[in-house]
């Protein structure tokens, strides 16, 4: 089974992945760890103005196999979170690329970006 | 033995797999009240109120299709790893039915000594199983023993000028309430890794330990059934920072009559009643999660424990208490059943119990197909449904009639079947347990992700139950 991975965007090995469009980081899960997943029940995520710091816990997934913790791609603050999600979990599984994104991060270096996994290099993590 | 063994079908009372329905779907009676004289005000009474009305047999059938369509302990093997779903023997009811038992607590206690005789009588009995000094048996469930537990720790530091000891460790094969109780009691927790073996990593103990060690707690035999045997270096390694050492009452059943907790160094630990001594499960019932400490921690115990004077029995209060953790004596009919299984047993029946209890999972797991990873296992061994998906085989164990495994946990092993048959089962119903895994071992995806197929109740959609929970009558009304 292949899982898409597109490579406008970075990830994290603990299946995190980052988009920066105009200094704002938003993040959310890769196809591949919500399908590990399966299906997801319920999300928690930290509140607009928290501080996240990179490769710390952020959140917490929760599906109808396991509870795992959400790990920040930079650190920063949180700008947005998706609320949608508190309502809608499916959309971590429909589309976790798009409407699945989980939060938005004002970082506070940019650069800790290029310490991530490319899609190159995160598909090879999964492979 | 003679017939299909495998075959099972589970009783259905309608066509279209629905549930029996509830009493107000059968009958809707309204009962109006005319006469206003409630001294309560208008927002808190009401003049009409639906109650079912119906005949007695009506409501006799209603129960029993009901315990026809679900599965206990009473209708075959529930072998629930790290459950110890014990059989409950039935004079344990009567003898928690007498009406000598029903005394209200809220009385002199001159009046109560008989409800205090049991309780310190019990309290001694589980000290010496336990190899604990002083037992408090209010906590009012398991989880409530360990929080209990994990809370007398704390004071017991605080007493001593070290609450800076701000971190539990918890293994990460343990007990998913033991992370939770040391979170619940406000402190940081340190997961350790296992080695190998599946056992606790020493070297990894060594380095999670510090001046910021509050307790390490641990369950022995672990969750794999193995039993910790460096238990009395980690006893000295925790110690040595001056930290507790905190036992799981969990899986006390491989041990009864054999070794004790208190002389492996344990500090304190909670007892499940309702699996080492059979109490009833769970069923939203009242439970009891007794707490055993070592002297130390003795004076930090909840408010009031029963003692001995030279002619009654008296409550009274630890010096140091953290108070009550439930009112009086905690769950009082819990504990007399608790009682009365250990006063039946005896020194004698309750090792016998650990004995076979070992003895069955051996046997169990030495006739399934599925890989055991992990031995010499105690109580309890952990199976590994391999490429198949545990949940499913779980689902396809019903159709045998059989309760399945505890499923997908510890992590530690891939696709887990933690299965603990206890000593209650024949070796007849242990084969029965054996075919109906090597049934499902043999058994095609297709078939496992359907299943069940012979049970009441088909394939339930947990998603939707997760996504959209209904906790209350409320939610039918709304529907």
């Amino acid at each position: 089974m292949s899982f898409e991975t597109p490579d406008d965007r970075r990830y994290l090995e603990s299946h995190e992945w980052a988009l920066e469009t105009d200094g704002v980081v938003r993040v959310g899960i890769s196809d591949f760890a919500q399908d590990e997943l399966g299906d997801v029940v319920f999300v928690e995520l930290p509140d607009e103005g928290d501080d996240v710091t990179q490769e710390a816990a952020f959140g917490v997934v929760e599906s109808i196999k396991a509870v795992s913790d959400l790990y920040a791609p930079v650190s920063g603050e949180v700008v947005a979170i998706n609320d949608d999600l508190f309502d809608a979990p499916e959309r971590v599984n429909d589309d976790p690329f798009g409407d699945g994104w989980m939060l938005e991060i004002d970082p506070d270096d940019e650069s800790e970006l290029e310490d991530l996994l490319t899609a190159d290099e995160y598909e090879d993590q999964i492979a | 033995m003679t017939g299909d063994r495998t075959r099972y079908d589970q009783a259905r009372w309608t066509d279209d797999g629905q549930y029996e329905p509830l009493l107000s779907e059968k009958d809707r009676t309204r009962v109006e009240i005319d006469e206003d004289d409630s001294p309560l005000p208008d927002d808190l009474t009401r003049d009409s109120l639906e109650l079912p009305e119906l005949s007695e047999p009506e409501l006799a059938r209603h129960y029993t299709r009901l315990s026809q369509m679900t599965y206990g302990i009473d209708s075959g093997p529930y072998p629930l790893g790290s459950c110890t779903m014990k059989y409950n023997p039935k004079f344990t009811e009567d003898v928690a039915a007498l009406p000598s038992g029903a005394v209200h607590p809220d009385r002199t206690e001159r009046s109560l000594q008989g409800t205090l005789e049991l309780c310190y009588r019990l309290q001694d009995y589980l000290g010496r199983i336990g190899g604990m000094d002083a037992v408090t048996l209010q906590p009012p469930a398991g989880a409530a023993g360990e929080f209990t537990g994990i809370r007398v720790a704390a004071a017991y530091h605080e007493h001593n000028g070290e609450d800076h000891r701000n971190e539990v460790i918890v293994p990460e094969s343990a007990h998913g309430t033991n992370f939770a109780t040391a979170a619940l009691a406000g402190y940081d927790v340190i997961s350790l890794p296992s080695d190998e073996g599946g056992r606790v990593d020493l070297e990894a103990l060594e380095a999670a330990l510090s001046e910021n060690t509050a307790a390490l707690m641990l369950t022995n035999p672990n969750t794999l059934g193995l039993f910790e045997r460096d238990i009395v270096e980690i006893a000295e390694m925790v110690h040595d920072v001056g930290g507790l050492l905190y036992y799981d009452g969990a899986n006390l059943n491989a041990l009864l009559g054999r070794a004790r907790p208190g002389d492996m160094g344990f500090d304190v630990m909670h007892y499940n009643v309702h699996k080492t001594f059979a109490t009833p499960h769970g069923g939203g019932g009242p439970g009891a999660g007794p707490v055993g400490v070592v002297d130390d921690l003795a004076p930090f115990l909840p408010a009031p424990r029963v003692r001995k004077t030279a002619t009654e029995y008296e409550l009274f209060e630890p010096e140091h208490t953290i108070g009550h953790v439930h009112g009086f004596q905690g769950n009082w009919l819990v504990l007399v059943k608790t009682f009365a299984y250990i006063a039946r047993l005896g020194d004698e029946g309750l090792t016998d119990a650990s004995a076979k209890a070992v003895l069955n999972a051996n046997y169990l797991a030495s006739q399934i197909e599925y890989d055991v990873p992990y031995e010499p296992f105690h109580h309890e061994f952990v199976a590994s449904a391999g490429d198949q998906d545990a949940a499913d085989v779980a689902k396809r164990m019903l159709d045998y009639g059989v309760h399945p495994p505890t499923t997908k946990w510890p992590e530690i092993v891939p696709e887990a079947l933690m299965t603990e048959p206890t000593e209650v089962e024949s070796k007849e119903t242990l084969d029965q347990l054996a075919a109906a895994f090597n049934a499902v071992a043999g058994e095609d995806d297709e078939t496992l992700e359907t299943a069940p197929e012979r049970s009441s109740a088909r394939r339930i959609d947990q998603t939707s139950a997760a996504r959209n929970p209904r906790l209350s009558w409320q939610a039918l009304e709304e529907e």
